[in-house]
């Protein structure tokens, strides 16, 4: 158990592609960290800096006040889980839980020991004996896992676990994930560019571009108070919907703001049918699609300045395609941002 | 896809089985000329059927030997092949697949170049180089040993080649697991790799042992002594006395025991890496 601390690390490859530049930030003991973005933001290689199996350019990596720049993965007690689970093909499952064990000398029935306690909390003692092969992508995540359970490290790493699991084993394994961590105690740190995984699973929430961290906070937090419009965009499914805010300026609200601020708000804060409040928001809509997803709907209209906007509406209460509704919004509900994307103090 | 054909399997059967008497047929005939009286063999009248004289013929191949030009038994001959072949077998798969580790899997200054290098060596073959070949083995007094016999043909490209497409395909992921957990570069080679290496390994022993087993020219030159020969060499001597009639059973008898121990290695091998290859899943 240990906190995991980065402080200004950057990456540079050969070619002179910088790849991270300059993240920091401080994991606590026994959080559940998750690093989320887009592809190619640099999540994947700040975990594997992390890992050792990336060098560090510049910056530190601190693992339970450790500087851990120079030490090999295996000297850093961490354990990894991968998206493609890399197990050892010919080797049993008990044989591939126990082999990091056997590298680093412990006794044969302490390892035993280990095995059968992990295998227990991930329910796989009848697999032990079966070769990955013949297991299901997820008894082989289970595997995997149970590889990382019986290490007892510092900090668990995940590099996208869910990825290669089909939707509805994805949720059960995420809920197995969180519980299983929260049991351990121990410190993780989690890459996904599933935004919702990213959601249910931090307790803190890093969200990456580009190889910056654009916002680092609770999840409630990044949610709620989106630093940047990538952010803003991100976080939250349907998008929120994002727009000039001279597109949307007519009922006055938007006085005094910077030239190109743009405003934000989400799907479920804009209502149809509703008299818009004093200095709110209020967009006549033409409706273009709806989506029933059954416990509510989303409608896809089309704004007067060319826009598209989604509303969050009750199952029932959908209007028909074609016409015209107004959605309105209140004004705390809005979320302004500068022309540089970042968010106005008193938004 | 399941066919229903009018005759069931009957012609592609008779096919194949034409085929099987078309290529089996000399052998078969190597087989009854050992067992027939050489007498009958000169004169042509040799019948298809075998003959009565198998123990006297082999007995006499294998520990006794012609009276001709190669006065040794071909048990010490085979004995000689069977090594050589052995040696350079083992020889060039343990030293290809460690060139390919090396150069699949670490960083070195002129790795390219030297993989290069080992590639090029592919396009000499070995009577290019047999003059200095042979003079660099005289020198160091490798005539009529079996370091001699082996070490000269112990490199090999191809196996090299072979072994690094196949490092190639296996996942980065089970390295850096194995990285992770407190495999150095020996462990994860001797616990990953050779494992998954085993159908590779299977495959390319078969081949190499018959390559090493059907040299010519290298034991022709690098051995002197009779009882270093090699069955090849052998088997040709045998039958180029111009002073002695050929004693044509033993030469056959020669030629069907010659094939005996690579046919034992192919079956041998084979179960192993057909199961190999049906079980390709990483």
């Amino acid at each position: 158990m240990a906190d995991v601390t980065l402080r200004d690390v950057r990456k540079t490859y050969a070619g002179g592609v910088e790849a991270i530049k300059g993240v920091s930030l401080k994991v606590a003991d026994g959080a559940f960290c998750v690093l989320v973005g887009p592809s190619g933001c640099g999540k994947s290689t700040l975990l594997r800096m992390i890992a050792g199996l990336e060098t560090v350019t510049s910056g530190e990596v601190d693992i339970g006040g450790r500087v851990v720049n120079a030490v090999e993965p295996a000297a850093r007690d961490i354990a990894m889980v991968f998206q493609n689970y890399a197990l050892y093909p010919h080797m049993s499952v008990y044989n591939n839980m126990a082999y990091g064990l056997r590298n680093r000398g412990l006794a044969r029935a302490e390892i035993e020991a280990r095995v059968r306690e992990a295998a227990q909390i991930l329910e796989i003692e009848a697999l032990l004996a079966r070769k990955p092969k013949q297991l299901s992508g997820g008894q082989r995540q289970r595997v995997a896992m149970g590889r990382a359970i019986v290490r007892h490290p510092k900090v668990f790493l995940f590099d996208e676990p869910l990825s290669n699991l089909d939707a509805k084993l994805r949720i059960a394994m995420r809920v197995e994930i969180r519980k299983l961590q929260r049991r351990l105690k121990t410190t993780a740190v989690y890459v996904t560019h599933d935004q919702l995984e990213a959601m249910t699973l931090a307790d803190l929430l890093v969200v990456m571009n580009g190889g910056m961290v654009e916002q680092i906070g609770a999840p409630l937090e990044v949610y709620q108070k989106p630093a940047t419009t990538f952010v803003a965009a991100f976080i939250g499914a349907p998008p929120m919907n994002l727009m000039p805010a001279a597109h949307a300026a007519p009922n006055g609200w938007a006085a005094g703001l910077p030239p190109g601020a743009v405003v934000g708000v989400r799907p479920e804060d804009l209502m149809l049918g509703q008299d818009p409040p004093a200095g709110g928001l209020r967009l006549p809509l033409t409706v273009e699609a709806v989506e029933h997803i059954g416990a509510e709907s989303f409608v896809y209209g089309k704004a007067a300045a060319g826009d598209d906007v989604i509303v969050r509406v009750a199952a029932d209460a959908t209007p028909a395609l074609g016409t015209t509704v107004a959605a309105t919004a209140s004004r705390d509900k809005l979320h302004l941002f500068g022309a540089d994307g970042r968010r106005l103090t008193d938004g | 896809m399941v066919e229903r054909r009018r005759f069931g399997n009957l012609i592609p059967h008779l096919i194949l089985w034409v085929g099987i008497a078309v290529v089996a047929f000399p052998v078969y005939l190597a087989f009854v000329a050992s067992t027939q009286d050489n007498a009958a063999i000169a004169n042509g009248q040799m019948s298809l059927l075998p003959g009565n004289l198998f123990l006297e013929t082999y007995t006499k191949t294998l520990f006794v030997g012609t009276s001709g030009s190669t006065r040794e038994p071909v048990g010490t001959m085979l004995f000689n092949s069977f090594v050589m072949a052995m040696a350079i077998a083992v020889g060039k798969i343990a030293i290809s697949i460690l060139s390919a580790y090396a150069i699949v899997y670490f960083r070195f200054r002129f790795r390219m170049a030297v993989f290069w290098l080992i590639f090029v060596t592919l396009m000499l073959p070995v009577e290019v180089r047999i003059y200095p070949t042979y003079k660099i083995a005289a020198d160091l007094n490798l005539l009529d040993s079996y370091a001699g016999l082996t070490l000269p043909l112990i490199a090999s490209a191809t196996a090299t080649l072979l072994f690094r497409q196949f490092f190639m395909t296996v996942p980065d992921e089970l390295l850096e697991a194995s990285r992770i957990d407190g495999a150095g570069p020996v462990r994860f080679f001797k616990d990953t790799l050779l494992p998954l290496s085993r159908t590779n390994i299977a495959a390319l022993f078969v081949i190499l042992f018959i390559y090493g087993w059907n040299q010519y020219l290298w034991p022709l030159l690098i051995t002197t002594r009779d009882d270093m020969q090699t069955i090849q060499i052998g088997i040709r001597k045998m039958i180029t006395t111009s002073d002695a009639l050929t004693e044509w059973p033993v030469v056959m008898a020669t030629a069907v025991l010659a094939m005996l121990p690579p046919v034992a290695v192919v079956v041998v091998m084979q179960k192993l890496f057909v199961r190999g290859l049906v079980e390709t899943e990483k």
